[in-house]
């Protein structure tokens, strides 16, 4: 006998995640989810983040990582509060890892919520968190075809930042053909281009997200 | 061996024991899944894993059946759909670079075939 079921296998995550994005709404919180891979500059872009907007706004972090608490002692650092997520080999962050994060947070004293995904360029795109906005990270060495070769993950994002553009004369990194391939599987997203190193760039990352959280909050 | 695979797999265990449940069968025999290209799913990762996770279960042993729903692309300039693969995402009858995904993240349970 065959029984019909039509059921998405992510429903369970899905729902975890809208119950998540529920709690971050009642506490005003926006919530950021960075993805990339491994060294394209997560910490880096979230440490700099930190620096520009703490006077503007109460950040706090999550960070996922494999092992070791080394990104999280950096954003740490700086005086935010960062609760740590070691996933115990898994290669992305997952609903139910942020559900159990966030009693660990002050949230109704946080504005921004900033959270540092596993650094991977496959497994996150699956996996909602709840976080409003998504963003990956690209970075100029690791070449100008990564959206043809892991389409997925500019699928789905809100956002791409490309760093270490201070290092663009030292690779052949066609600006135009990595935009391409962002625009066609996800056309009219947002898009920066950047050095977290020198500072070039930032400030128009830093508008785009000052925006988003003004935006945000005028919904209460 | 990715790991996203074996939470995948679980999950997949969970919906379809549930829905056997509910039809009041002893024994789940196939799954038929739908998998889109851009969905990120290895088909022998989660083979691997259902026979770990299923076992001791009423579906221990069931065939899980793989429908591939390939990723499409739709021209802007001329509206032709093609598949998506290639280096540029290029339109293969009118050559436009300009086109958007639209289709291929596809995962789901479609039905079980129970006993």
């Amino acid at each position: 006998m065959q029984v019909p079921v039509v059921e998405q296998i992510f429903s369970a995550n899905d729902q975890l995640a809208a119950a998540n994005r529920a709690r971050l709404d009642a506490a005003r919180v926006f919530a950021v989810n960075v993805m990339a891979s491994p060294g394209a500059g997560k910490t880096s872009l979230i440490t700099r983040t930190v620096e520009m907007l703490n006077g503007d706004f109460r950040i706090g972090a999550v960070d996922g990582d494999i092992a070791t608490t080394i990104d999280a002692d950096r954003i740490a650092a700086l005086g935010v509060p960062v609760v740590q997520i070691n996933t115990g080999g898994a290669c992305h962050l997952d609903a139910p890892m942020l559900q159990s994060a966030l009693p660990q947070l002050p949230l109704e004293e946080i504005d921004l919520l900033i959270v540092e995904n596993v650094g991977n360029l496959v497994c996150p795109a699956s996996f909602k968190l709840g976080a409003h906005r998504s963003v990956l990270i690209a970075s100029v060495p690791e070449g100008d075809d990564k959206p043809y070769k892991y389409p997925v993950m500019y699928r789905g994002v809100d956002a791409v930042v490309l760093n270490k553009m201070d290092v663009m004369t030292a690779f052949e990194f066609d600006v135009d053909y990595f935009r391409h391939g962002v625009e066609v599987l996800n056309p009219g997203l947002a898009f920066f281009s950047l050095s977290c190193k020198t500072g070039e760039g930032l400030n128009g990352w830093l508008v785009w997200l000052r925006d988003e959280i003004k935006e945000f909050r005028q919904q209460f | 061996m990715p790991m996203h695979e074996l939470s995948i797999t679980q999950s997949i265990l969970e919906i379809a024991l549930r829905h056997a449940e509910q039809a009041d069968a002893h024994r789940i025999t196939k799954l038929n899944l739908v998998i889109g290209e851009l969905a990120t799913i290895v088909d022998d990762s989660v083979q691997f894993y259902w026979d770990i996770v299923s076992r001791d279960t009423i579906a221990a042993g069931a065939e899980l059946h793989f429908e591939r729903v390939p990723g499409i692309l739709r021209c802007l300039s001329c509206g032709h759909t093609f598949p998506l693969n290639g280096r540029d995402y290029a339109c293969p009858v009118c050559g436009e670079k300009q086109a958007i995904a639209t289709g291929g993240d596809e995962f789901r349970l479609e039905s079980i075939e129970v006993e």
